[in-house]
Formats: structure tokens, C-alpha cells, sequence
């Protein structure tokens, strides 16, 4: 049974649903589909839907409790940019090379999929992929080797921090030169780029064990191995996710300006910057969803991952 | 900040040792193994393009010597970057694009005034978003959710934009450099603006300061700790930004554009010194902010 919503909460909800069929029905008048000029009417409508928006953007920000409010309060808010970009540019008539429609966004998602999906299979499955597994892979294998020895860590981690410092993305024409246009050199800046956090992190993690556990395993009279095996990589995993997480997005950034350093004819890189100087935008703006959908669908599944895999951690365990 | 009753640090001559000493070995094996690489990357072409034509048989010392001292090496020895490094600060006059040090100031200014107005809106925005729930609710899950976004893949279309509403030059790369250096400082200030405890703000409340007070008085002050690691990144983040701004324009200026037109006519050295100098700029920049959060926090660490 699902508890009476109060009195406020029921005025909100109806004033969003009110608004937003409002919103809807305003969508397909002649004005807003480009088909005549907007006259006084439309304006006072549109300006009156802007007042409706910022009033229930308000209220559904005051609303406590439920479990969704967060989420909603944003979601709702994106809703109305969204709608007011695609209803200001089409009655504005704002050029297309300044700043193309939502619609028409839509329409280069809809009417590109062969393009975009070869785009998207070159620079995330390909490059991004393969140089985030193997960069990760590297920086915790490093980590682990270099786990019992003290000297070496005491020296590279001073070098790995300032790594952080420097525009790693800048090595991608030397990648070209050395691995060719094709995927394999942007694998390899993904690779340089995401090397040094993992190493970081992995290191700093397996010091996170807590003192009272190492004691245990000692007493336990614990191999090394296993101290590391049952204590030490699991105490890791907040850490590693966490670098696996920032590396996510680093991988996709280092994998897309490589491409603007040149590549073959097919990547999300090589699209942005050749369909911006074509000024064809609107296929630019769908290559950039594809990119910021990918990006978020990534980091999404590592958070799941991580729920999976570190459920009885602390810092997963509160939420 | 009562972090003082911790264990006593070591000497300041010890600690250098600690990790000086680490850090040296492993530049030197680095160093030894960038000269073999280099060797082996560099031979079969200085086989093909340096020994074979000369005629006359050679030795391993002359591939030795060939390979590390190649016109255009698939990676080139150290000395030579360095030398070709050399030649790029000191030989050409400072308005000359062959100078590294004019791209070094076209590349920094536009990190540094992107920087500042990234930091300036990410700072503004942060006490917004602090001041008004429904910003907080409606905007912030946005600013964090851009953190897993590629933003940066947007810096071609700002150029497209900005360049068609007449704007031309610095300004173009700094939006891009803005751009990317206040998602940080947001999110970083709103954790600050909100560390103090509700025991200070109701101090400040029964004190009847005004919010402005408040915000002068305790927020800002208390998120000064968080503020500085976030402007680290945000430096760092900009500094790429400005770079990434130089390629598409066609800019013959700023060290990303060195970069191209280095890759464009393969001249190697070119690259690896711009590279060089654009790691020395990453790590100047970083070290300005660490500086000045030295000298801001310097009262703090006091016990």
C-alpha cells in the first residue's frame, strides 16, 4: 500500500505534469516547428512556461525524503534546457554553425548510425578498450611487483605523482610516428595516461590495510602471498575502482585529442575535428553524445562493479 | 590544522636522501635504457640511410654512434633533445617562431588567464550553489556528471563558435582552458563551503552575522584546504586545454601547434622538445599553485 502523498507533494507533481503538457502542446505550434513567425501569443505562452519551469524546478528542489528528490530536481531541470535551447534556437532562427537544434541532434544520430557506430568501434572498442585494460592492468601489475621493494617505490612514486602535472596527450604524435594512424597509437597514449594513476592508487591502497588486520595474519603466521591474496588487495579495492573510474575518462579524453593529431578516417576524434571544419555541427554534436553517453555508461558500470566486488567495504557499505 | 602531535619527521637532510637517492637511481636506469632503446629502435634506419651508403665496412662503434646521433631518429638519445632544447631557448631571438620560449608564453598565457576566469566562475558558482537548494539539487549532479564526460571533445565546436561570433586569438583557447579547469574548483568549493561544523555556523548565527559574514568569515576560510588540491588539477586540466585549443585552428603559435607542425613535417627533435618543454611548463604551473597555497596556509600548519 502506498502511503497518501501530502498535500504539497500532489500541487507539485500536478504542476509538473501540468507544465510539461503545456510544454508539449507549445512544441508543435507553427512557431516553435520553424513554420511561421512567433506572434505576441506564442511569446506570453513561452514566457509564461519559463516562469512554470523555474517555479517547479523550485519545488521539487524542496522537496525532502524520497529516494529519487536528487536525481529529479536534476533530471527536470535538463528537461527544460533542453526544451528551451530547442525552442529559442528554431524561433530565433540561430544558425546552425552556432548552435544546431536538439532535434537536429537527434536527426544526425538518427540518420548516421553506420558512421557514428564505426566511429564509436575505432575509438572506444578499439583504442579506448584496449589501452584502459592494458594501462590499468600494467599500473597494478607494476604495483604489486614492486610491493616488497621499498627502494623502487620510494622512487617512483615521487615520479608517478608529478606524471599528474604534465600534458600526457601530448606525446600522440610521437605515438603516431612509432605505431601508425591506426588505433594502436591511441591505444598507446590511453596507455601512458592511465598507467601512472592505477600505479598510484594500487600502492596506496595496499598500504590502506588496517594495522589490528595485518597483526592477524602475522599471528595467523600468514604467508606474504596470502596476506596479500586475503588482506591487502581487498583492503585495495576502493583504490583500484577509483582508478579505474578516473581512468575511464581519461582513456576516452586521451583517446579522442590523439585523434585530433591525426588518424584514419574513422574514429569520434577524427569526426569532431573534421565535421567542425566543415561546419557540418549537428554530426558533431552527435559524435559528442555518443562520447559523453559512453563516458557516463562507463563510469555507471564501474560504480556497479565496485558494489559487486567491494559490497562489505566501509565506504560501500553506507550508502 | 592540529596535525603536530604526530611522530617527530626526520631531518629535512634525511628525508632528501630517502627519496632523493631513489628517485636518481631510477632516472639513471631510465636514462640507460632510453640510450639502448634507442639503439635498437634507431639502427635499422641508420643501417639503411647512414652506413649502407657510405660504402666502406663498419663497426658496432659506428652503429653506436649513428644511431644516437641520427637527423631524424625514431627516438632520439637524450643529448640530443637536449641540445636540440638548447638550441630552441637560446639561439633565436624571443619573437621568433623557432623560439621554444615564444610558444612557452603564447601556450602559458592562455593557461594562466583561462585559469583564472575557470577558477573565478567555479568559486562564484560554488557559493550559489551552496546559497540555493534548488541550484544545488538542479545544477550540481550535472557539474559532477560532466566529470565523467569527455568535455574536452567540445573544444572544436567552441572554437566554431567563438570564431563565428568574431572572436579571434587568446580568447577562444581561454574559454577552452576555462572551461576545463572549473568543473574541480566547483565541486571541490562546494565540499569546502560545507566542511564547517554546524557548532561554527550556529556561532555565526548567534553571532547574527549575515550570511555574506558567514561566508567571509568561516565558509571560505575553512574551504581554503579544499580549494588548493582542486586548483592543482584545475591547472593541469587547463594547461591541456589551451594545447588541445591550438590544434584545429590552425594556430602557428603555442606549443600544441609546435607539436603538429612537428608531426606534420616529422622532424622529431621538434616534437620531443616541445614535449619536454610542455612537461617543464605542466610542472611550473603546478608548482605557482603550490606556492601560493604555501604562502596562503602558512599560518595554519603553526600549532
Amino acid at each position: 500500500m502506498k502511503p497518501a502523498l501530502p498535500h504539497s507533494l500532489r500541487t507539485t507533481a500536478a504542476a509538473v505534469a501540468v507544465s510539461l503538457g503545456a510544454a508539449s502542446l507549445l512544441f508543435f505550434h507553427p512557431a516553435a516547428q520553424g513554420e511561421s513567425p512567433p506572434t505576441a501569443a506564442f511569446w506570453l505562452m513561452l514566457v509564461a512556461l519559463a516562469g512554470a519551469a523555474l517555479w517547479t524546478i523550485r519545488r521539487v528542489a524542496a522537496i525532502h525524503g524520497t529516494r529519487f528528490d536528487g536525481i529529479l530536481t536534476a533530471a527536470l531541470f535538463g528537461l527544460w534546457v533542453l526544451y528551451f535551447w530547442q525552442m529559442l534556437v528554431v524561433v530565433f532562427e540561430v544558425p546552425r554553425v552556432l548552435l544546431p537544434a536538439p532535434s537536429l541532434i537527434v536527426q544526425s544520430l538518427v540518420d548516421n548510425p553506420g558512421k557514428l557506430w564505426g566511429d564509436f568501434s575505432q575509438t572506444v572498442l578499439k583504442a579506448v578498450c584496449v589501452g584502459w585494460l592494458l594501462g590499468s592492468g600494467l599500473g597494478f601489475g607494476v604495483a604489486v611487483a614492486i610491493d616488497r621493494l621499498p627502494f623502487l617505490q620510494r622512487g617512483l612514486l615521487p615520479l608517478a605523482s608529478l606524471t599528474s602535472t604534465v600534458p600526457l596527450v601530448a606525446v600522440a604524435p610521437i605515438a603516431v610516428m612509432w605505431f601508425g594512424f591506426d588505433w594502436p597509437s591511441k591505444a598507446a597514449v590511453v596507455v601512458l595516461m592511465t598507467f601512472f594513476p592505477m600505479l598510484v592508487s594500487t600502492l596506496a591502497g595496499l598500504k590502506s590495510s588496517g594495522k589490528l588486520e595485518r597483526e592477524l595474519m602475522h599471528s595467523y603466521a600468514a604467508s606474504y602471498s596470502r596476506t596479500l591474496w586475503s588482506l591487502r588487495l581487498p583492503a585495495a579495492t576502493p583504490f583500484i575502482f577509483g582508478a579505474l573510474k578516473v581512468n575511464a575518462t581519461l582513456a576516452l579524453i586521451g583517446a579522442i585529442v590523439a585523434e585530433f593529431f591525426g588518424s584514419p578516417t574513422v574514429g569520434l576524434g577524427f569526426r569532431i575535428s573534421t565535421e567542425a571544419a566543415r561546419m557540418n555541427m549537428s554530426l558533431v554534436w552527435g559524435a559528442i553524445v555518443v562520447a559523453a553517453v559512453t563516458g557516463s555508461l562507463a563510469y555507471a558500470l564501474l560504480v556497479q562493479l565496485e558494489r559487486r566486488a567491494a559490497f562489505w567495504h566501509p565506504s560501500i557499505r553506507g550508502k | 590544522m592540529a596535525t603536530s602531535n604526530k611522530a617527530p619527521t626526520p631531518p629535512l637532510a634525511r628525508r632528501m636522501w630517502n627519496t632523493g637517492f631513489p628517485v636518481a637511481v631510477l632516472l639513471l636506469a631510465f636514462l640507460v635504457i632510453w640510450y639502448g632503446a634507442a639503439w635498437c629502435m634507431n639502427s635499422a634506419a641508420a643501417v639503411e640511410r647512414v652506413l649502407e651508403p657510405a660504402g666502406h665496412p663498419w663497426t658496432w662503434q659506428d652503429l653506436l654512434a649513428t644511431t644516437w646521433n641520427m637527423e631524424r631518429p625514431v627516438l632520439p638519445a637524450p643529448h640530443q633533445i637536449a641540445v636540440d632544447f638548447w638550441s630552441g631557448l637560446v639561439d633565436w631571438p624571443l619573437d621568433s617562431p623557432r623560439n621554444l620560449l615564444f610558444h612557452v608564453a603564447v601556450t602559458g598565457e592562455t593557461t594562466l588567464v583561462g585559469f583564472v576566469l575557470g577558477t573565478l566562475l567555479g568559486l562564484v558558482l560554488a557559493v550559489l550553489i551552496v546559497h540555493s537548494r534548488t541550484l544545488d539539487r538542479a545544477l550540481l549532479p550535472w557539474i559532477v556528471a560532466s566529470q565523467t564526460v569527455p568535455v574536452l571533445a567540445i573544444a572544436p565546436i567552441v572554437l566554431v563558435i567563438l570564431g563565428s561570433l568574431g572572436m579571434e586569438g587568446l580568447a577562444p583557447k581561454a574559454v577552452i582552458a576555462m572551461y576545463l579547469s572549473f568543473f574541480p574548483v566547483t565541486v571541490a568549493m562546494v565540499q569546502g563551503l560545507r566542511s564547517p561544523q554546524v557548532i561554527e555556523t550556529e556561532m555565526m548565527h548567534t553571532y547574527a552575522a549575515s550570511r555574506w559574514q558567514a561566508l567571509w568569515m568561516l565558509r571560505l576560510p575553512a574551504a581554503l584546504p579544499f580549494l588548493f588540491p582542486a586548483l592543482r588539477v584545475g591547472i593541469a586540466a587547463s594547461l591541456v586545454g589551451a594545447m588541445v585549443a591550438e590544434l584545429p585552428t590552425g594556430a602557428t603559435a603555442g606549443l600544441g601547434a609546435r607539436l603538429l607542425t612537428g608531426s606534420y613535417y616529422g622532424n622529431t627533435l621538434a616534437i620531443w622538445s616541445a614535449l619536454v618543454m610542455s612537461a617543464l611548463l605542466g610542472l611550473g604551473l603546478t608548482t605557482l599553485v603550490a606556492a601560493t597555497e604555501h604562502l596562503a596556509l602558512r599560518h595554519r600548519r603553526q600549532p
